[in-house]
């Protein structure tokens, strides 16, 4: 084929540019969808409970990944601060993960269980109160805000039904009731415990 | 790794590899029939375009690209899980589903991270040891850490990196989390107490006593008491009355007020308050009740740090007239 002719053709040049970037992802990306190592989960890993699920919405919502990594990498000085370094194992029920990609604030793979509830209400209402540092902007309302829990049993089913996390048809059940007329706060603090729980808690 | 994605990748790698080398071979011959630097055949809007071959510099810096890709396959894994290259280099045991696992794993890997960490070890681990540990393997008793210099500068990083976030960094705590640098403990200051409340946690739990107390008045009654306790002036009437209602209260903190470190009950009679000395505060803490939850770190940090942090909080209240002025 002619070069001139490929130049010539848009169309014809866009379907050979997308073949040639495509070999990349299909050599490093594809073989992974199908490893043990990246869709067997580590053992005793749980599934968010509804409440877990709520605060992990909120999460997103007020974009706490975008300042917050939850990747632990195998380097002394980070497992050294933050515990084991992070397995895919760990995240194969997250959808979409949270990784992030920049640490203005600490990373929160395994902050579960390091500080107490209170400690985490009060440093959601106003950081500075615990932290006199700290840069992290406040976030009062969430104790305002109170969940209904109209969609939490539709996104368990979701998760279910499309990614194949184990929910029991009790989980779903029970979703709504166990989420209704809880603050916004319970949600994201019962979330934030439960991170990292799977590799921290067992000796 | 299935020799499906094996062949998958290995074919897939071979295909771009040798396809950059044919391309670059294709660009840099001059199939256009024109001599470098006259004027193509063709125009586009009036712009005519010179037969400008890659610069050589270029041409070369892509061939030692493609040189050096062969040389990183081979060194490094890549076509398979199962090779591991020439380098035999991994980045960690990421395989691995469980710490047990990951601790196994460990003891017989070559991996960067843990080759770091061995190196870390073998430089550290003797010093470090050499503070916590007598010469016969046993823990050096905490009194003495304490007054080891180093081990307190130590002691301090765990502190300031692990603890600082409730406890403040200066130790003083804030509403809620106890100051650490004074005397006035509510499980105990000795050295075996303080270790106990790092390694498994303390949950200090103070009910909700509104009802229990009759409402707004028996609240403001107990706590007009217990201010009294701690040497305020307040309503000589509401305090006697408060007094006969301190009996609910006194199952934990003491019949006098001075509280229980077995329970964790803090002492009413001093001037220390852990949620904030105001009325305002202190009828909270009775009317709502209070749940104070210190973590459990043994798992999180491992006993030989712990030894080292207990013994810096310890010192933090030794010295008497060093922290006299603290709250």
């Amino acid at each position: 084929m002619k070069h001139e002719f490929i130049e010539k053709n848009v169309g014809l040049l866009a379907l050979l540019i997308i073949i040639a970037i495509s070999f990349g992802g299909l050599a490093e990306i594809t073989p992974l969808l199908f490893q043990k190592e990246t869709t067997e989960p580590v053992h005793g890993l749980k599934p968010y409970t509804a409440l877990e699920m709520e605060g992990r919405d909120i999460y997103i919502r007020e974009g706490c990944h975008v300042c917050h990594s939850q990747m632990i990498r195998p380097f002394r000085a980070e497992t050294e601060r933050y515990g084991h370094y992070s397995l895919a194992g760990e995240q194969v029920w997250e959808h979409p993960f949270l990784w992030g990609s920049k640490r203005t604030g600490p990373d929160l793979a395994r902050v579960g269980k390091r500080y107490s509830d209170v400690w985490h209400k009060m440093h959601l209402i106003n950081p500075r109160d615990v932290v006199p540092q700290s840069n992290m902007p406040a976030y009062p309302w969430l104790l305002k805000n109170k969940l209904t829990g109209e969609d939490i049993a539709r996104k368990l089913e979701i998760f279910r039904y499309n990614f194949h996390v184990p929910y029991t048809d009790a989980d779903i059940a029970g979703a709504k009731a166990a989420v209704k007329g809880k603050t916004e706060m319970t949600a994201l603090i019962a979330y934030l415990q439960s991170l990292g729980q799977a590799l921290s808690t067992k000796e | 790794m299935t020799l499906f994605w094996t062949l998958w990748i290995s074919i897939i790698t071979l295909i771009v590899v040798i396809g950059c080398a044919i391309l670059l071979r294709a660009t840099t011959k001059n199939n256009t029939g024109v001599k470098e630097g006259e004027p193509m055949p063709h125009t586009f809007d009036g712009i005519q375009e010179l037969n400008n071959p890659l610069p050589k510099w270029w041409v070369w810096l892509f061939w030692f690209c493609i040189i050096i890709a062969v040389i990183y396959a081979i060194a490094y894994p890549s076509f398979t899980a199962n090779y591991n290259g020439l380098l035999n280099w991994t980045s960690a045991d990421k395989a691995v589903k469980s710490l047990a696992e990951s601790k196994k794993a460990a003891n017989t890997s070559h991996s960067q991270y843990q080759r770091e960490m061995d190196k870390a070890k073998s430089k550290y681990s003797a010093v470090f040891k050499s503070h916590i540990y007598n010469a016969d393997g046993h823990y050096k008793d905490i009194v003495d850490i304490a007054k080891d210099e180093n081990a307190i500068k130590i002691g301090q990083r765990l502190f300031l990196q692990n603890c600082s976030v409730c406890h403040g960094s200066d130790s003083r705590g804030s509403a809620g989390f106890p100051g650490l640098t004074d005397k006035d403990w509510l499980y105990g200051g000795d050295p075996k107490t303080i270790k106990e409340s790092i390694m498994y946690g303390r949950q200090g739990v103070m009910p909700s006593w509104k009802e229990a107390l009759g409402g707004e008045k028996g609240v403001t009654e107990v706590t007009s008491y217990m201010l009294k306790l701690s040497g305020r002036r307040v309503n000589v009437l509401e305090a006697a009355a408060g007094k006969t209602k301190f009996v609910i209260c006194a199952a934990c903190h003491g019949a006098d007020g001075k509280g229980n470190q077995a329970l964790g009950a803090p002492n009413l009679t001093d001037t220390i308050w852990l949620y904030g000395g105001s009325r305002r505060a202190v009828e909270d803490t009775i009317a709502n009740g209070r749940n104070g939850i210190m973590p459990a770190w043994l798992k999180i940090l491992g006993e030989d740090k712990i030894q080292l942090i207990t013994a810096y909080v310890y010192s933090l209240s030794m010295d008497k007239n060093k922290n006299k002025n603290n709250k």
